[in-house]
């Protein structure tokens, strides 16, 4: 059931139009001093337990950046395990099957996203249990509109990133190495420990690239299975189909970033490829995994009409007009300083053309109070789920339909 | 005369270069060291580039090790034929000047095998020599351990020389861009070295072909992992045309003592050979491409296919000496390679 939500404003920051891409370290920051509640939590979770093992704290929270003194040496034993997807070769050296990138990687080297690391001819994750980023946040900032709107998710992250998006917003825990960024030791029993503790029905894997610490989440996500939590997971998609099968089989839904609908754009702004990622969208539809696609509008490099029509046409054709597509604005960060953000027209003709294509439900994104963030029945069309912000302020859904007319509505929703 | 001047390549640039140095402009021999050219702009004033391949066969004398007099005195020989002096310590003077932290990029990826431990001791010799103190010399790369591994004595404060890894400090905060490159710099290099001495060693890499002295460069930032793609090129000539790195470097002296023709950039005892030598210049270009050069020798030797043949041709090499980078020459008709 749909929780009290003006019961939650304290961890909500509705004037706050950032995507999910947002900092988490800044995001827990006002959390810790702008959220009464929040601080309570943590405040009584370090009390109680005197550990310092509670959400904010691993997301380094003010008090402890001011007296955080430069790196720390943090016990590697306790992070590494053994990785799932690789092939030993010869000479020591490993090739890592876990994404298209294929990383031969030599003894005593890492892989491109530097959190795995060959040992000998043996390869390792560096980041199992590793957190370097931890908050609670509403589900509608994943953003997961079709996922039990209205609830909180457990949301965090490792270092690491396997590809390097020019526009990255968790630029300084997605493009670090494991050791160049506080973390927490948080073994997966702990998270859902956590979640269950701080009313999240949901784990959710996101801010980095959750690819690059797939053993961990799938864990993490049995853990949570076995506490009666979910787990969800916000991530480029740009994985092997084994590994996709094997790692988010254990999802309750995905939000996959399409970046843009050209290689070209991947080859130079992602540094990455597009075709595996519409493979990884294909082969979540068989799976009937819940999916929901976010593509960031970034001015000037993907915001032609072909492609939001080329993007649209294949959604329809390959995974169904049922998918939700969020075109989210764009704002400078990182190695993209020099582009402005995205104008709300732009955003607004990208849903025009998924619209017009026949997608029905084709969202507008980091726009705080935008109608289009509402759901809206494909058939009456009446408004089904109201949002402000982040926040789900009216959520008509009834048993998975709309109750004018009847029409079901896809997706995971309240029992 | 200027005695930085080499060879018969007197051309208008030397011309340009003498006038500078009568004005004050520059005092580069001038003996006294305030104002100092860094490496990139003192090449524009020659011709050629030189690189100076320094050999010892006995180097080891009978046995496994280097000797670490016949190493002080190879290094001698390479740094008099680079600056076309007599006397070392003289040469040296004309790099550094009391009073400045002097950092000594090594590579201590490859471990014991590669070590550069004896040589880095005699450049700290000649550097103390020369008016340096202890604690004003850092020998550093990315990762404490990782020296330590190498063979290095990782050791922070005190009347002694300097030795530890980027991880004992961290890195910069704010990201610096340069084309393909957007990292966060070393603090030794930042804020604790007024100028860089690469020692990086002589290998084969996998990726991208060969590194040596441009390459090494990727262990002065934070996210090296993210610039392995299509050979490392054009990360690595970007990365070298960060003003923090091309403003500080003043010379590479590459340890070719041992050097690895396959296999790297980790150390394979199958594929290195003890090749006894020091290899020296002010353009890393031009000492990468020679490097490139003497490693497809040993391949070929060894019934290897060259790097070429084997897809891994150091692309970046040509990058770095082209028009968007000039950080030095790779036309063999432009590197006078002087063998001592
Ligand atoms: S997961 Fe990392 S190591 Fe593996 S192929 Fe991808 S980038 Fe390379």
């Amino acid at each position: 059931m749909a929780r009290d939500l003006d019961a939650q404003e304290g961890v909500r920051n509705p004037v706050d139009n950032a995507a999910e891409g947002e900092s988490p370290l800044i995001r827990c920051k006002r959390g810790l001093f702008s959220c009464a509640l929040d601080r309570r939590s943590f405040l009584n979770c370090a009390l109680a337990s005197g550990a310092a093992l509670c959400v904010c704290e691993f997301a380094r929270p003010l008090v402890a950046a001011a007296s955080w003194a430069g790196p720390q040496k943090q016990d590697d034993s306790r992070f590494t395990v053994e990785a799932k997807f690789y092939q030993k070769l010869q000479n020591k050296k490993i090739k890592c099957k876990l994404c298209p990138r294929e990383c031969t990687v030599g003894d005593r080297e890492r892989g491109y996203c530097g959190v795995r690391e060959n040992r000998g001819g043996t390869y390792y994750t560096l980041v199992h249990s590793r957190v370097s980023a931890a908050h609670i946040d509403p589900i509608e900032k994943k953003p997961l509109f079709h996922y039990l709107p209205g609830t909180l998710a457990f949301s965090l992250a490792t270092a690491g990133c396997n590809v390097n998006c020019k526009f990255c917003q968790n630029w300084d825990i997605s493009q670090v190495r494991p050791e160049q960024v506080p973390a927490e030791y948080a073994p997966p029993k702990l998270v859902a420990e956590l979640a269950k503790q701080h009313d999240c029905p949901t784990i959710a894997y996101t801010y980095s690239e959750p690819v690059v610490f797939s053993e961990y989440l799938m864990d993490a996500a049995d853990a949570g299975h076995e506490a009666g939590i979910r787990s969800v997971v916000v991530s480029n998609g740009y994985m092997q189909e084994e590994a996709l099968r094997t790692a988010y089989g254990k999802m309750d839904a995905v939000k996959i970033d399409l970046k843009a609908f050209t290689e070209s754009y991947y080859k130079d702004v992602v540094v990455g490829e597009l075709k595996p990622v519409l493979d990884a969208l294909v082969t979540l539809r068989k799976m009937n995994k819940w999916t929901e696609i976010v593509y960031l509008v970034v001015p000037t490099l993907n915001d032609g009409d072909s492609e939001f029509r080329g993007l649209a046409r294949w959604i329809k054709t390959n995974v169904g007009v049922d998918v939700p597509v969020h075109f989210t604005q764009f704002h400078p960060e990182y190695l993209l300083k020099n582009l402005p953000i995205t104008p709300v027209p732009t955003l607004e003709r990208a849903k025009a053309i998924a619209d017009a294509e026949g997608l029905h439900y084709a969202y507008i994104g980091n726009v705080p109070g935008h109608p289009a963030q509402n759901t809206y029945c494909p058939k009456c069309p009446r408004m089904l789920v109201e949002r402000v912000g982040f926040t789900a302020s009216r959520m008509l859904i009834r048993k998975g339909s709309c109750p004018f007319c009847g029409q079901p509505i896809p997706g995971v929703w309240h029992a | 005369m200027c005695r930085w001047m080499m060879g018969a390549t007197c051309s208008s640039s030397r011309r340009d270069f003498l006038k500078k140095c009568l004005t004050g402009a520059a005092v580069l021999g001038a003996g006294g060291g305030a104002g100092l050219l860094a490496a990139a702009e003192q090449r524009e004033a020659f011709a050629k580039s030189r690189v100076v391949i320094a050999r010892d066969a006995m180097l080891r004398g009978a046995g496994t090790t280097v000797d670490s007099r016949r190493i002080l005195s190879l290094l001698d020989r390479a740094l008099q034929a680079i600056f076309d002096r007599d006397n070392p310590i003289e040469t040296w003077k004309k790099l550094v000047r009391p009073g400045e932290t002097v950092g000594l990029k090594v590579n201590a990826l490859g471990g014991p095998g590669f070590c550069s431990n004896p040589l880095v001791e005699a450049i700290c010799e000649r550097l103390q020599q020369a008016g340096i103190k202890a604690n004003d010399i850092v020998v550093w790369d990315r990762d404490s351990d990782e020296l330590e591994r190498a063979g290095f004595h990782v050791s922070m404060g005190g009347n002694r020389v300097q030795c530890y890894g980027t991880d004992r400090v961290d890195y910069e905060q704010e990201l610096v861009t340069r084309g393909s490159v957007g990292s966060r710099l070393s603090k030794i290099l930042t804020q604790r070295c007024n100028l860089l001495i690469n020692v990086p060693v002589l290998k084969d890499h996998d990726g991208a072909g060969v590194t040596i002295a441009l390459k090494n460069m990727y262990g002065v930032i934070h996210n090296p992992n993210k610039y392995h793609p299509n050979g490392c090129n054009p990360y690595i000539a970007d990365l070298n045309m960060l003003p923090e790195i091309r403003s500080k470097m003043r010379l590479t002296i590459c340890d070719a003592t041992t050097a690895a023709y396959e296999g790297g950039p980790g150390y394979k005892p199958q594929y290195s050979w003890k090749n006894n030598a020091l290899i020296v210049s002010q353009d890393p270009v031009a000492l990468d491409y020679t490097g490139w050069q003497i490693i497809d020798r040993k391949r070929a030797e060894n019934g290897l296919k060259t790097l070429e043949g084997d897809g891994r041709a150091p692309h970046y090499i040509a990058t770095a000496a082209d028009r968007q980078h000039r950080l030095g020459t790779n036309d063999p008709g432009k590197i006078a390679v002087v063998e001592v």
